[in-house]
Formats: C-alpha cells, sequence, structure tokens
C-alpha cells in the first residue's frame, strides 16, 4: 500500500516536472523567437531612416528617373506600414525589388557615383541589407526550433495547453525581375 | 555548428594531453641528467613551474603582447567604416554575442588575424595594405575567414597549446645550452655520485635527456603545426557558412598569395595565427610537416569547387574531391542537419578593379587615418589635405592655391596646442552645423553665420569648408 502511493508520487513528481521543463523550454525558445525578431527590426528601421537621404542626394543628379525614385518611396511607406511577419516579408521584398533596380539605374549616372556622400550612403545600405538578410538566417533558425517543439510530440500536450503558437517564417521572395549584374573574374 | 566547437575541444584535450605528458617527462629526464635519479620531480616541478608563469603571463596579457608585436591599432569606425560594417555583419552571421574589437596593422602587407581566448572578448586585425587591395566581397570574405577562428574557438586552442610549447621548447633550450657551456653541473652530479657504475647509469639518462630535449620540441611543434593547418580549412569552412560567397574568400587568398610586400614583425610563434602564413613567399605546392597553412593554392581550389551551396556539408565535399582524402574534416554530426544554404550573388563592385594609382591613394590614406591624421579640404581649392598628428601650426598654405588654412581645432588640441580664443570656438563647435546646399555646378556665394559672404568654387569636392573670417564649419551638400 505504502509502497504504491511513493511510487504514484514518485510518477506525480517526474510528470509535474517534466510539465515545468517542457513549458520552461517552450517559453525560452519563443523569447529567442522575439529576440532575433527585434534584430531584424532594428536593421529594417535602419534601412528605412537611409533610403530618403539616398533619394535626397540622388535626385540631384536622376532628374529624368522620376518614375524609379517614386516607387522606392512608395515601397518604403509601405514597408514601414506593414505589421505581421508575412506582410513585413513581401513589403521588403518589394523594397529590396525596387532599390536593387535603382541601383542599375545608377550606373548610368557617373557624377552620382562618384560623390563621397552617396558612396558612403551606398556602402552604409549594402552592410544593412547583408544584416538584415544574415540575421534573417538566424530568425527562421530559431522559428524552426520553436515550431519543431510546438509540433512534436510530447511538447505539443504542452504547447496546446499553454496556447503557444507557431512562429511566422520571414521568407522574403525573390523578385522576379531582380537582375543582379553577373560577375565574371576571368579566371 | 555546435558539434565543431565541440570536437575541436575534445581535440585540443587530446593534444594538450600529449603535450603535458612531453612537458612532464622532459622535465624528469633533465632533472635526473642534472643531479641523480632522485631529482627527477624536481625536475617536473621545476618544469611545471615554467609553464604556469608561461600560462599566467599569456592568460592575463597574451592578447595584448601579440597585438603589440603585431604592431596593431585599434581604430575608430570613422577611420574605415566599411571594415566596421563588414566585421559586425559576420559577428551577426556568426552569432558572437559582442562585436570584435577592430585593429588595424599599418603596413602596406596583405594579411589579417584574430586573438580572443574568449568571444566575448576578441579582436580581429587586418592590414591596412588588405583593405586598400581588396573589394568588399574579398574583405567579407577574410573577415569571416577570422570570425570562424574565433567562432570554433581555435584562437583559445593556439593561446593554450602554444603556451605549452613555448614551455617545452624553453626547457630543453635551457638544458642543450647548459650543457653545451656549463661543465659545471657535471662537476656537481659526478662528485655527488661517486662510484664508477653510478657514473655509467647517469651517462644514459644525460643521453637520454640530450636525445629528449631534441625531440621533444620537434615533436610537439610538428602537432602543433598539424593541428593548425586543419583549423585554417575547418575556417574556411566557416567563412563560406557564414558569408554564403566562397568566391569572395577565394579571389581573396589568391589576392594575398600574390602580393609582394612581406608581413613586418612576425615570428614563428604568431605565424598560426594569420590568415595565410606571412613568413613563407609563394604558397609552395605540398603542405610539409613544418608548415602552419596548408598551401594557399589547394585551399583556393577547394573554394572554388563548392558548386551548390554554402553549408558545411558542401564544403566538405569539395575538401574531398579536391584533397583526394576521404576522411571527414568536418564531424558527420555536424553534417547531419542536412542544411540548405544558398550561395548569394556578388556584391554590386565586385565586378569593378580598383586602378593601381587609387589603391596606392586608399593605403596612404587608411595608414595615415591609423595614425590620427586629420583629413580637411582646403578652402580655395578643395585639395584633400592630410595633416600630421604632431603639426603645431595654426595655418598653412595650400600646396596646390596657396590659400591659408586654418587647422581644425580638435586637431591643435590633439597636439597640445594652446589657443587664443579655444573656450569661444569650442562653444561655437557645440552649436547647430550650418548647412549649405549646392544649387548648381558654377561658382556661387552664401552668407557664414557670422555674416561674411563665402565663394564656393565649383571644383570645391570636400564635405566642410571654413569660413574665412570666424572658422565656423560648414557642411556643404549636393
Amino acid at each position: 500500500m505504502l509502497i504504491a502511493l511513493i511510487v504514484i508520487l514518485v510518477i506525480a513528481a517526474i510528470i509535474i516536472f517534466w510539465v515545468v521543463g517542457a513549458y520552461n523550454s517552450l517559453v525560452r525558445l519563443r523569447n529567442q523567437v522575439k529576440n532575433s525578431w527585434s534584430q531584424i527590426d532594428v536593421q529594417l528601421k535602419r534601412r528605412h531612416d537611409l533610403i530618403p537621404n539616398l533619394m535626397e542626394t540622388a535626385k540631384g543628379y536622376m532628374k529624368h528617373e522620376r518614375d524609379t525614385l517614386e516607387n522606392i518611396t512608395k515601397a518604403r511607406s509601405k514597408a514601414m506600414s506593414a505589421e505581421s511577419v508575412g506582410d513585413k516579408a513581401q513589403a521588403e521584398g518589394e523594397l529590396n525589388g525596387a532599390m536593387s533596380k535603382f541601383f542599375l539605374v545608377v550606373e548610368n549616372y557617373p557624377d552620382l557615383k562618384a560623390n563621397t556622400n552617396f558612396l558612403a550612403l551606398q556602402e552604409e545600405l549594402t552592410s544593412t541589407e547583408n544584416k538584415i538578410a544574415f540575421s534573417r538566417q538566424n530568425y527562421n533558425d530559431q522559428a524552426l526550433f520553436l515550431n519543431n517543439k510546438i509540433q512534436m510530440f510530447p511538447s505539443n500536450i504542452i504547447a496546446g495547453m499553454f496556447n503557444f503558437k507557431e512562429a511566422e517564417f520571414f521568407e522574403i521572395e525573390e523578385d522576379a525581375e531582380r537582375e543582379v549584374p553577373k560577375v565574371d573574374f576571368g579566371y | 555548428m555546435w558539434e565543431l566547437i565541440r570536437l575541436n575541444k575534445r581535440k585540443s584535450m587530446v593534444l594538450f594531453v600529449i603535450m603535458g605528458i612531453f612537458l612532464v617527462v622532459l622535465g624528469y629526464v633533465v632533472g635526473a641528467a642534472y643531479a641523480g635519479p632522485e631529482a627527477g620531480w624536481g625536475g617536473v616541478a621545476v618544469a611545471l613551474l615554467i609553464w604556469g608563469i608561461w600560462s599566467l603571463i599569456g592568460y592575463f596579457s597574451g592578447d595584448k603582447i601579440i597585438l603589440k608585436m603585431s604592431g596593431a591599432k585599434e581604430v575608430t569606425p570613422d577611420v574605415h567604416p566599411q571594415l566596421f560594417n563588414v566585421v559586425e555583419e559576420m559577428k551577426i552571421a556568426s552569432g558572437l554575442p559582442v562585436m570584435p574589437k577592430v585593429y588595424i596593422i599599418d603596413t602596406p602587407a596583405l594579411n589579417a588575424f584574430a586573438i580572443g581566448r574568449k568571444p566575448e572578448n576578441c579582436a580581429i586585425a587586418v592590414t591596412a595594405g588588405l583593405l586598400a587591395r581588396l573589394n568588399r566581397d574579398e574583405l567579407q570574405g577574410v573577415v569571416a575567414h577570422e570570425t570562424g577562428h574565433i567562432h570554433n574557438r581555435d584562437v583559445q586552442f593556439m593561446t593554450y597549446a602554444g603556451i605549452m610549447l613555448g614551455a617545452i621548447i624553453i626547457i630543453s633550450h635551457i638544458f642543450l645550452r647548459s650543457l653545451w657551456f656549463g661543465a659545471g653541473s657535471n662537476r656537481r652530479f659526478r662528485s655527488k655520485s661517486g662510484g664508477k657504475g653510478g657514473g655509467q647509469g647517469q651517462a644514459i639518462i644525460m643521453i637520454v635527456a640530450i636525445v629528449f630535449a631534441i625531440l621533444a620540441p620537434i615533436a610537439a611543434q610538428l602537432m602543433y603545426f598539424a593541428l593548425s593547418r586543419k583549423r585554417e580549412y575547418l575556417a574556411d569552412a566557416s567563412a563560406v557558412r557564414f558569408t554564403r560567397y566562397p568566391e569572395g574568400l577565394a579571389s581573396a587568398l589568391e589576392k594575398l598569395a600574390n602580393s609582394k610586400e612581406d608581413m613586418p614583425r612576425v615570428n614563428k610563434a604568431t605565424a598560426p595565427m594569420y590568415i595565410i602564413n606571412p613568413l613563407k613567399k609563394k604558397g609552395r605546392k605540398v603542405a610539409n610537416l613544418t608548415s602552419t597553412h596548408p598551401p594557399i593554392s589547394e585551399r583556393i581550389k577547394i573554394l572554388r569547387s563548392i558548386a551548390s551551396g554554402a553549408g558545411y556539408n558542401d564544403y566538405q565535399t569539395a575538401f574531398s574531391k579536391v584533397t583526394g582524402k576521404g576522411g571527414a574534416l568536418v564531424p558527420p554530426s555536424a553534417l547531419a542537419d542536412k542544411e540548405k544554404i544558398s550561395i548569394r550573388d556578388a556584391s554590386p563592385d565586385a565586378d569593378k578593379p580598383k586602378a593601381a594609382k587609387n589603391e596606392k591613394r586608399e593605403l596612404g590614406d587608411i595608414m595615415r587615418a591609423v595614425n590620427e591624421y586629420v583629413f580637411m579640404a582646403c578652402v580655395g581649392c578643395g585639395l584633400k589635405m592630410k595633416i600630421p598628428p604632431d603639426f603645431k601650426k595654426e595655418k598653412f598654405d595650400c600646396p596646390r592655391c596657396g590659400t591659408a588654412n586654418k587647422v581644425p581645432l580638435a586637431q591643435m588640441a590633439a597636439a597640445g596646442v594652446i589657443l587664443e580664443g579655444v573656450q569661444e570656438a569650442q562653444k561655437r563647435s557645440k552649436e547647430k552645423e550650418q548647412v549649405y546646399h549646392r544649387k548648381g555646378t558654377e561658382w556661387q556665394s552664401f552668407r557664414c553665420k557670422c555674416g561674411k559672404t563665402l565663394q564656393l568654387s565649383p571644383y570645391f569636392s570636400g564635405s566642410h569648408m571654413n569660413c574665412s573670417n570666424c572658422g565656423r564649419s560648414i557642411r556643404i551638400e549636393g
């Protein structure tokens, strides 16, 4: 009788420990996802801040490219107002497309390309785009960890009980129009 | 990713233990050879003491010593913004907890290294020549390789193994030297042991000690180099994964291999830290036992034969194909997660080779910036002028147009020149900067805050212009 009671108590204790552990690891994963998302967000904001400066510098040189510049401004304001991860990913994809078109057009303006201010801004923007790409990878990794945990047995029970939601992946769609000049190193 | 670190730690431990055994045995035989078999353990104690002192020095100031020896200087982002951007990108890609410190080595040679025992406290140093010669993608490749060393804990391993190696070398060196010069110790053991039989036993111990003292450092060194070579490949693999662009590192290595400039202030102890071996010129085809780095041509070949993706498994495939070795470079457990990372496109500036003249100018500018020169544009013609940090005059004439220019105040203060009205000028520097937007490309005039009318030449290309009356700096835009 006593032995049975002890066995039951031990099993109950194990279950409680497991529930607590599983819950905590879910919380930890969710926080990691949030943290890596905020890292992307910082870089996205930085890009949105840089674009007007770049446009301001380019405007004086590119009088005949009003469409290209307007497209960027539009895509930027759309990206800034996007709320969910999916919307943001889509809007950023469009902004990417508009920006790469802009940089293709810039090739026709040697004066602009020689402007030190423009060069510095271009470097900042390139770097910010790289940072977005690298932190996107990190975010998606974390989101995958969380989603696996939420979907897999037995942790899915805990996730269902405490209403953990799956994280959305941040996938920027490659724009079909986006053409990156192919590089020939001549080897 | 973590498997790599774990495996490296395990291998480091094995090597560490073997080297430790070498150290203990060396201490024992040397002690025995000096003062009879019973002094063997005393020898071990001395050996461990030497190692302990070395470790303390290495642990607390190893980084600083290496940086100092290489002539690296810590720089701020404004010296080379692109370098800082690239380092930050790699920090994000590799998931380092903090931003590594950035150092520039003031030499035209092409090389780079990373130091820091912990990822929380690390630094990356690149030469000025590297910054001037490489384009963005190549620079990123080099920085990624160094970040790979930090991420894989190679630096930590190299520091500890290097310390152990140093202790072994020092002990055998002292021992062999003392045999060469000092008959004193010999005399001492002879009088002590007395009988002829004991002398013979001592002689055998002595021979063993000599042989061991010669061989131990060589063997330890070979092990050290062998691991160093493998770690270079691993760091290359990490670099590919971080940048997702193998060609960047490949063409950077090619430029590094073809550079003619010698790296100053390097020795055999610091050589394994650099991205390419700074001591040997013109990479040989084969890596022999004593090279610290794999042949650069082979590294490039591996990078170039990566076909499909940028994961560790893609590097492993290319590695086996090029070297013909079946052995796993990357542990299978790290490959198991089947990561599919696609290779990215080149940066827009990759296709433009820098003109040799610009390269030289850029190199000079970077070296001057590192050495705290101040850059300013001439008030009259916009010529870019470089003022050395110890320049003590208030005014000087432009070498092109002859206009008198004032040295910027920050520069004067740094040079320790006390000047009238410094306080007033400082107050002025706190006020909001005046900005003038250019309206076209012809001669223009505008008014400074102090009321003076200033002329702006169409050839002026600087970002700031000093008022000739009050000395205010006015930003020129457009």
